[in-house]
């Protein structure tokens, strides 16, 4: 990620003044690790990008692994993933830590995506980085949705229905596409095999590939930071910026911490509540898939759900998937939508701060609802969730220009209470 | 530069003009080729996605005794891995089916899709019996029977059908789908025929027979 040339890396001898001629290894980590200066304030917020990392990584790992013992197919698919539970060595192990990852990566993710809101990371000049990030997260909801259906569990079976059907809805072509998607007349072995390749082979190498993108789109640009203070703007007579400091030692170190403190969470759920009372693997999926059985109350893992209460919300079929398509399409323009003169929350005024509370408000709640089995009381809420929702994003360009800002500082706060 | 015969002309004396617009045209003309061949290439690769030869194969019709079928039951079957109800609707079942038509969406079927055998009230070649395919028109699922009237979750005016347990989906006993579904359209009805006063054949009715 690096930019630096070799020549001001001091000349070395031995070994690595030997590779160093043939692989730029110092100028590397001087470019990218020692020598690459991040905002001095960064605080809690800043952990979820390096965790969304590891998290990537073992579920790589782990992925690696499970995939030794399960056979694809829709007559070996179910059992095999018992058999890993039940008597692979340390199977179970594997298989909790690769759905709890799931889990995990979402919640990293969305708090990740949460701070880049909260201190308007997306704002100019870095609105690639949050489209590279966007399209990430997308991959990922394809990604964690194939790998669901693995399993072949009835949850498996009807959410796959569910989800494939919604391409339904698109006209002319919706009927035919879903027939090629399936490979069959209905959810079959044929679907189960494509999603078992795609979801082990083809989306983590676009995965890899846009993270790579995301991490050389920040270097170019550098770290925002909770004051969005651009520290660029201020260099001392070397030329590093005064108010920034190396990424290593001081935030490895400092990601090292909340590396521990993850972990610590993540083995509580994964040792005592590897299911999470069937919101990170649901109960109807412990039953082999079953085509003339429609679970009592489906409802996606809790990650889609937001999404699927706005899908349930309307009532007509192709607006109920236009609305949940578009749900996606407005975070992906957030930088554009977003005409305030100031990046952080902390420098805006009440009417942003408003417009936030509000959004995260619906957002939770609509996770909650589409959890939840249909009635009527929760089809009207889910509805005006789904107002706040889209009113957020379509005001936006409104209420974040006639919103009254504070005067920003030209450096850091570093002790902002 | 004196010589001006050629379209875009560049260079010195001493190295020859360059008549780029050859070289555009000749780049231009590899990319448009190029991608003319990666499209054909990815005709196979789209194309294994389809539903194969076997799964093509597995469609054939199947056969229902209905005689087995007592007034006010139904009998879910699978027909190209689609769930299909039989339902053999009392004379009170089909005696209340033009009752709400005012509460549907498509009451007459114009929107829906069945074969033109079963486009009339009742939606049947044979009133006492209901063939559909039992996939919500929605999303898929398969909606539940809840053929008692005025069920509580249901409301008191339930005139008795299905009601889908994804997304709330309710149907009328004859398939016909309810305002204020998400589903738009009445449940499909798959092609069939009786042989006898016995036999349903799903799958097979007289079109495909005169074809075949």
């Amino acid at each position: 990620m690096g930019g630096h040339s070799s020549e001001t890396v001091p000349a070395r001898t031995g070994f690595m003044g030997w590779l160093n001629k043939r692989l730029p290894v110092d100028a590397f980590v001087k470019g990218s690790m020692t020598e690459y200066y991040a905002p001095k304030n960064f605080n809690i917020w800043y952990f979820f990008g390096s965790l969304a990392l590891l998290v990537l990584v073992m579920q790589l790992i782990t992925g690696v692994f499970l995939t030794m013992h399960y056979k694809v197919g829709e007559a070996t698919a179910f059992d095999s993933v018992e058999y890993i539970m039940r008597e692979v060595p340390y199977g179970w192990l594997l298989r909790y830590l690769h759905s709890t990852g799931a889990s995990a990566f979402f919640i990293v993710v969305y708090l990740h995506m949460f701070r880049a809101m909260l201190y308007g990371s997306y704002k100019a000049p870095r609105e690639l980085l949050w489209l590279f990030g966007m399209v990430i997260y997308l991959a990922l909801m394809a990604e964690a949705f194939m790998g669901y259906v693995l399993p072949w569990g009835n949850m498996s079976f009807w959410g796959a229905q569910v989800i494939v059907n919604l391409f339904g809805t698109i006209p002319v072509i919706g009927p035919g596409l879903v027939e090629w998607i399936r490979g069959d007349y209905g959810i079959a072995d044929a679907t189960l095999n494509r999603f078992f390749s795609l979801h082990v082979v083809a989306v983590p190498l676009v995965l890899l590939l846009l993270v790579a993108l995301h991490l050389v789109a920040l270097h170019e640009t550098g770290s925002n930071n909770p004051d969005g203070v651009e520290i660029k703007d201020n260099k001392d007579a070397k030329g590093n910026p005064v108010d920034g400091i190396a990424f290593h030692p001081y935030y490895t170190i400092k990601d090292v911490f909340g590396v521990g403190v993850f972990l610590t969470l993540f083995c509580i759920v994964v040792f005592f509540i590897p299911t999470f009372g069937g919101i990170f693997l649901e109960k109807p999926n412990f039953e082999v898939a079953n085509a003339m059985s429609t679970p009592d109350h489906i409802a996606p893992v809790w990650y889609f759900t937001p999404f699927y209460a706005i899908l349930r919300a309307v009532p007509d079929q192709q607006l109920g998937a236009l609305a949940m398509a578009l749900s996606l399409v407005c975070l992906v323009l957030l930088p554009w939508l977003d005409r305030a003169p100031v990046r952080s929350i902390r420098y805006r005024g009440w009417m942003w701060k408003t417009a936030l509370t509000l959004f995260v408000i619906s957002f939770v709640t609509l996770g909650y609802l589409g959890l939840m089995p249909p009635s009527p009381l929760y089809t009207t809420l889910a509805r005006i969730c789904s107002v706040v929702y889209f009113a957020f994003f379509v005001l936006m360009p409104i209420y974040t220009r006639l919103d009254p800002v504070k005067p920003v500082p030209t450096r850091l706060t570093y002790d902002h209470e | 530069m004196s010589d001006t015969s050629g379209g875009a002309l560049h260079g010195s004396p001493e190295t020859p003009a360059v008549d780029s617009s050859r070289r555009v045209f000749l780049t231009q003309a590899t990319t448009a080729l190029g991608a003319l061949g990666a499209a054909f290439a990815a005709v196979p690769f789209i194309a294994s996605w389809s539903p194969s030869e076997r799964a093509r194969a597995l469609g054939a019709p199947v056969d229902v005794d209905v005689t087995k079928l007592e007034p006010g039951q139904m009998v879910t079957l699978t027909w190209r891995k689609q769930a299909i109800y039989v339902v053999h609707r009392t004379p009170e079942m089909i005696a209340s089916l033009p009752g709400h038509d005012g509460q549907l969406k498509d009451p007459g079927s114009k929107a829906s899709e069945q074969p033109a055998y079963a486009t009339n009230v009742n939606r049947a070649v044979r009133d006492q019996f209901l063939v559909v395919i039992g996939n919500c028109t929605h999303l898929g699922c398969l909606p539940k029977a809840r053929f008692e009237k005025a069920q509580p979750e249901l409301g008191a005016d339930w005139p008795g059908g299905f009601f889908c347990p994804c997304h709330g989906s309710r149907f009328d006993l004859a398939g016909r789908v309810f305002q204020g579904s998400p589903a738009s359209v009445n449940l499909r009805i798959p092609p069939y025929s009786f042989s006898n006063d016995s036999t349903l054949i799903i799958g097979k009715d007289d079109a495909v027979q005169g074809a075949a």
